[in-house]
């Protein structure tokens, strides 16, 4: 037998990879294509590529100006920058679609409406897993208790939240008679610098600011102008009244006098306006609803003034404070 | 390659079948199936600049005095929290456009979820069998509500804690248990116990997002499940057969494109257009508050809701059984979702209709339920713009009182007005198309007849 040369060993070689590969691709490209094949769009991947590009730059600049330091706009400038390369990408992909991925409609079918042998089945097997149980009714009852009191027993803890059981707090209010009416800064007021058409707001000296309970408005009315029903008889002093600062609407401040966004020469008479649903109350007649959707009038505050003209109250408010609940008209606040 | 990694994963997953058929699910090609999948892309984009903030945002209330980058507020008494959000506002570099682009998108999720809910309404989508899709999705939408209000209130600022006296003033007013659920909630009267922001925190960040992430998958299992309903457009579409595009690979890169349009959208709005500047509005006391202030758009129709109500509380015999904000506050929007809810069930009953549907009606197919749909979403809309009157006062010089009386009256007489348009409108535009059949068909019997004659 004689001695192979390489030349041949290499042309056999080659002769049989041919073979190998030449059917296998025949068989490729003869099978039926599962997504069709249309045309090339070199125009297209040119556009797409142009866009990946342009996103590459935006994003490469978004991190160029996020090491800048004390760069002007920077928050508008990190925004352009990452929301274009987001878009270009955006683009990319839509060109994508339109133009260089295959675009078909395809048929479908519905799924099965129902399976109506295995709705079967699921029944026959619940049914018949029951077959030794002969007091169903009780066992379920059984059941039904422990599950019931094991599900109590787990949000039983949430009573921690808050004093759910108690609603004492909601009548409450720092107001004693003889506590002063303080300012911002914990300054007494004087009777004398409250000035008519003109809104304050005071504290009671020493307590939490923050309690609904809290905050009033003084207003000076002129004497006439007020008209005091019997129950508020003596709570204003020399023309001056208290209103607790909590709208009885939904717990806004008070902060606006006069009317809401009215043009300052509208006509009416001096009135409490809350900014948030414009809830108007009449200082003049112990701050009964004029306007808007509160549904009970602005708790007021007894004043008097001392020997050294300060303000003080002379008691507690004539009604709880803040938003109504279910007991606001059961019980005055907090002796 | 691919093949190979194909091989891999089936080999240790089972799951060829299961990618096949994924790859070549059909979606129907209509712009108004995008909306849905905006809210998904916000959502998205929330998670991702959602757990950013969160990497430096406290849910401290303790009292601090300010002492950082911003000068006007220098000094001044705050909570942790607020001075952490104006902190990321100005000393977290990137933080003011992650912080505005988180809020642009809860207001681009929610009208995404609003949108989509309107055309699923309109084309009656959540008919049998796909009622389940429904009420998941208005259960996001809730969700999606009360979300974007404890991020808004969050912040700590003056609006947000109006925003919060609001909401607990709501609270309390819920007919024999408001005070108790309101002392639950906030540990006490408002603004309650330190507590109360450590619980807004944890249900904002976690119980909510994953609440909704949770309902968003069952709502994409079911669509897939049932397929996508289509509109008729031609023969090939009916209601056994689904026509539309695969996902792979023709929906991806739309799908994908949409993605990242939406994306650089939001960053867009977030970097350049300001939202919510809450340094200006400064930090919340209970004393003070601010005139003009207006909520995120999708709070509208709560607060116009608050204000249309005239004054009075439903009380007898000295027990308040409605506090007033009861009814703007939690009736109105009880009402809206109950009759949203129950519509499904209500059409069933009303047109006896109990077949499968997988074809979409357009709105004229479906003259009852497109005029109960208008005047419904009329009542909404105008409790909504309702809510603005207080700007249009400052702006056009009409007063706030003229424009509540006319809202009033508006809300309770427009509905069955623009109901009956509506429903007129649907009348003829399919006896416009009938017309316009007939006249096709005699034309094209004409020309046939005078073919036939000239033969003959």
């Amino acid at each position: 037998m004689a001695r192979a040369r390489p030349k041949d060993v290499l042309v056999a070689a080659l002769t049989l990879l041919a073979a190998r590969l030449q059917p296998g691709r025949r068989r490729r490209r003869m099978r039926e294509l599962t997504v069709p094949a249309g045309p090339p769009s070199p125009g297209a991947e040119l556009l797409v590529l142009g866009l990946l590009a342009a996103a590459t730059i935006c994003a490469v600049a978004f991190i160029v100006v996020y090491a800048l330091d004390r760069l002007p706009g920077q928050t508008q400038l990190l925004g352009l920058s990452i929301g274009l390369a987001f878009l270009c990408i955006a683009a990319a992909f839509v060109v994508a679609a339109k133009r260089l991925v295959v675009s078909e409609q395809n048929e479908d079918d519905y799924p099965a409406e129902e399976h109506p042998e295995e709705q079967e089945t699921i029944g026959e097997v619940v049914e018949d897993s029951g077959s030794r149980l002969t007091r169903k009714r009780l066992l379920t009852l059984g059941a039904a208790a422990a599950g019931g009191s094991l599900g109590l027993a787990l949000i039983t803890p949430a009573v921690s939240l808050g004093p759910v059981f108690d609603t004492s707090s909601f009548y409450g209010t720092p107001w004693r008679r003889g506590r002063r009416l303080v300012d911002e800064n914990g300054r007494p007021y004087h009777a004398s610098e409250i000035e008519e058409s003109a809104l304050y707001t005071a504290f009671p000296q020493g307590a939490d600011r923050e309690e609904l309970g809290s905050s009033v408005v003084l207003v000076r009315l002129p004497p006439a102008a007020l008209d005091l029903p019997h129950a508020n008889a003596g709570y204003a002093a020399d023309g001056i009244v208290a209103y607790s600062k909590i709208c009885t609407h939904a717990g806004c401040a008070i902060s606006l006098y006069r009317t809401p966004l009215f043009p300052p020469a509208s006509p009416g008479p001096p009135a409490l306006v809350c900014p948030c649903h414009y809830s108007t109350f009449d200082p003049a007649t112990a701050g009964t609803v004029l306007f808007g959707p509160a549904g009970r009038k602005l708790p007021m505050l007894p004043l008097l003034i001392d020997g050294r003209g300060d303000l003080r109250a002379a008691g507690n408010f004539d009604e709880p404070v803040g938003p109504s609940w279910w007991g606001v008209r059961l019980r005055g606040p907090n002796p | 390659m691919i093949r190979r990694l194909v091989r891999a994963l089936d080999q240790r997953s089972g799951s060829a079948p299961f990618i096949r058929k994924t790859l070549r699910y059909l979606f129907p090609d209509h712009w108004s199936f995008l909306l849905g999948e905006v809210a998904l892309y916000a959502f998205v984009i929330l998670v991702a600049t959602g757990v950013y903030l969160t990497l430096f945002y406290t849910d401290g209330t303790t009292d601090v005095v300010y002492h950082g980058s911003y000068v006007p507020l220098q000094g001044q008494h705050m909570t942790e929290a607020y001075r952490s959000v104006v902190n990321i506002s100005f000393s977290v570099k990137a933080g003011l456009l992650i912080r505005q682009t988180h809020h642009w998108a809860a207001d681009v999720f929610v009208a995404a979820i609003t949108l989509h809910m309107l055309r699923v309404f309109f084309t009656g989508a959540y008919r049998k069998p796909r009622e389940l899709t429904y009420w998941l999705g208005l259960t996001m939408l809730l969700a999606a509500l009360l979300e974007g209000y404890l991020g808004y209130s969050l912040a700590d600022d003056l609006l947000s804690g109006m925003g919060l006296a609001i909401g607990n003033a709501v609270a309390l007013s819920i007919p024999f248990v408001g005070a108790n659920l309101g002392a639950l909630i906030w540990g006490g009267p408002f603004p309650g116990k330190h507590e109360f922001f450590a619980r807004m925190y944890v249900a904002h960040v976690f119980l909510l997002p994953v609440l909704i992430a949770t309902l968003l998958a069952v709502h994409l299992l079911l669509v897939a499940l049932r397929h996508h309903t289509q509109f008729k457009r031609g023969p090939r579409e009916t209601e056994r057969k689904i026509v539309g595009v695969p996902t792979f690979p023709g929906q991806t890169p739309r799908s994908l494109g949409l993605f990242f349009a939406v994306a650089g959208v939001l960053f867009l709005l977030g970097g350049l257009a300001q939202i919510n500047p809450i340094w200006l509005w400064g930090p919340f006391h209970t004393f003070s508050s601010t005139n003009g202030a207006q909520p995120d758009w999708y709070l509208g129709w709560l607060i116009g809701a608050l204000r249309l109500v005239p004054s009075f509380d439903l009380v007898i015999g000295g027990y308040t059984l409605v506090p007033n904000p009861f009814w703007g506050g939690a009736a109105f929007p009880l009402i809206v979702f109950t009759f949203l809810y129950l519509w499904p069930w209500l059409e069933r009953r009303w047109s006896g209709d109990d077949a499968f549907h997988n074809l979409l009606d357009r709105p004229r197919d479906a003259p009852g339920r497109t005029a109960i749909g208008v005047g419904f979403f009329t009542w909404v809309f105008l409790v909504f713009v309702a809510g603005s009157a207080d700007r249009i006062d400052v702006l056009f010089n009409i007063s706030y009182t003229s424009q509540i009386w006319a809202y009033r009256v508006a809300a309770l007489a427009a509905p069955p007005i623009t109901a009956f348009i509506a429903y007129r409108v649907c009348r003829e535009l399919q006896a416009g198309e009938i017309v316009e059949r007939e006249r096709t068909r005699a034309e094209r019997e004409a020309v046939a007849a005078r073919r036939g004659a000239e033969t003959a």
